[in-house]
């Protein structure tokens, strides 16, 4: 069980080490959200309990687009010098893979997201009337939605024509239940209402898509 | 079986059109809504009939991931674009009839609206990846968005579950009640739809077999002649 874990390790460990020296992904995320924020702020000017209603739809918006980004380039750096055919005919298992790239999406997205929310509170005046752990939780779970199902959506992509489209194409219909519910959940949070209902169906979204991404991915990087 | 397509093809006339005359003039008038209401007739098998076949693109993509059969890649491929067209329609006419009834064209936030809307937009965006991928690779690709579209579709239902609906309520186990008469004018039209929808995944499902024979052929011929010489 040692071999899976190692290659996992090792990967995700390279595309950390990539990101620390180039920072392409994050600053273009953070940037790219900075930009939603100010723009929306300008536009819609909102008092503090308007912000409540909007703020959840805004921030996941903003969040949503900004990981296309980071997702777009998971897989282009393996493509170069056919990395991807190499680990294809190597014996390492394709989830460790998996494992790898969606816990290095998580993590970009979970930076971003840690810089951009004391914006967000900003700007738009937010305090939530409802538990603030609670945020958080709600945050880990919707991530990892967008992220799982995001990776696997870029290995499939990556084989089409004009793939940087495809990505938004696939993943937006497929994500619109966790999108729902994270938006849901967050405005009900800062509204001081119960969220509890859609953290349920946000942990089972994330349970059931985690796993048939795993059996899967599979047959999706072998395609041929 | 080719002998038996046109016979379909008759039969499949005859009963769109008495569908028709019965959905138009020999069903009831409604009481409040007149008129209006005979686009359920035209709403309601159409959801039917699309829903059927996203369930056979569902299970066709299953078995191709399983057995690897082309046959069940074309099945899946043509269900999916036949589906779409259906549940157009019901998109279409569910505003048509909205529109005088509610006084709205739509109602958004309505549990069943937004989850026909966003059932359209997977397979929608099945049909894009499908147009968008290299030939030898897209019956897998799509198999295993279809597996992940089929799979979404309950977690719609539940996300907007506590969104409010104005939309009538079910007429097959729920708690809607309909007139005899209107039952089997309904059943009959669900009946014709689902005659012509297979009418056309038939059709189509011959055209793709064809146009993969006659890809197949063209690609061994320019192996057998890589120079494009006469022979």
């Amino acid at each position: 069980m040692s071999a899976p874990t190692g290659v996992t390790r090792v990967t995700l460990l390279k595309d950390l080490r990539l990101e620390w020296r180039s920072k392409d992904a994050i600053n273009s995320m953070l940037f790219f959200s900075l930009l939603v924020v100010v723009v929306f702020s300008f536009s819609f000017d909102p008092t503090a309990e308007e912000s409540r209603q909007i703020a959840g739809g805004l921030i996941w918006v903003a969040f949503l687009f900004a990981a296309v980004v980071a997702l777009n380039q998971t897989w282009a750096r393996e493509t170069r010098n056919q990395v991807l055919d190499a680990y294809r005919v190597s014996p390492a298992s394709a989830n460790s893979l998996f494992v790898a790239k969606v816990l290095g999406n998580f993590i970009f997205v979970t930076v971003l997201e840690a810089l951009m929310t004391p914006l967000f509170i900003v700007f738009y005046r937010l305090r939530a009337l409802g538990p603030v752990w609670q945020l958080l939780l709600i945050a880990v779970l919707g991530t990892w939605a967008l992220v799982v199902n995001g990776t696997f959506f870029t290995a499939i992509s990556l084989r089409t024509r004009s793939r940087e489209i495809m990505l938004p194409l696939l993943l937006f219909p497929i994500s619109i239940p966790a999108i729902l519910a994270m938006v849901q959940s967050t405005t009900a949070i800062l509204n001081g209402e119960s969220a509890h209902f859609y953290i349920v169906l946000l942990a089972t979204y994330d349970l059931v898509f985690t796993t048939v991404c795993l059996l899967l991915f599979e047959t999706v990087l072998n395609a041929e | 079986m080719k002998r038996a397509f046109p016979i379909l093809g008759v039969l499949t006339a005859i009963l769109l059109s008495y569908a028709l005359y019965e959905a138009l003039v020999a069903a009831p008038t409604e009481q409040t809504m007149g008129d209006v209401q005979r686009i359920f007739y035209y709403h309601v098998p159409s959801a039917w009939t699309a829903f059927t076949l996203f369930l056979i693109n569902f299970v066709a993509s299953i078995l191709y991931l399983v057995r690897r059969n082309p046959a069940a890649d074309i099945v899946a491929l043509v269900s999916a674009e036949v589906g779409v067209v259906f549940c157009a329609v019901v998109l279409v006419t569910g505003p048509i009839w909205a529109r005088p009834v509610w006084g709205i064209w739509w109602a958004p936030g309505d549990i069943r609206l937004t989850s026909t809307l966003v059932l359209w937009l997977i397979y929608v965006s099945y049909l894009v990846l499908r147009r968008f991928s290299s030939s030898g690779q897209t019956p897998t690709l799509a198999a295993a968005l279809a597996v992940l579209g089929a799979l979404c579709v309950p977690f719609v239902y539940f996300s907007i579950w506590f969104f409010r609906t104005q939309h009538p309520q079910p007429v097959m186990g729920g708690g809607g009640s309909i007139d005899p008469r209107m039952l089997h004018v309904l059943l009959i039209n669900w009946l014709a739809f689902m005659c012509f929808a297979f009418l056309v995944c038939w059709s189509r499902y011959r055209l793709e077999s064809l146009q993969r024979e006659v890809d197949q052929a063209h690609a061994l011929e320019s192996l057998m002649d890589p120079h494009g010489s006469m022979r």
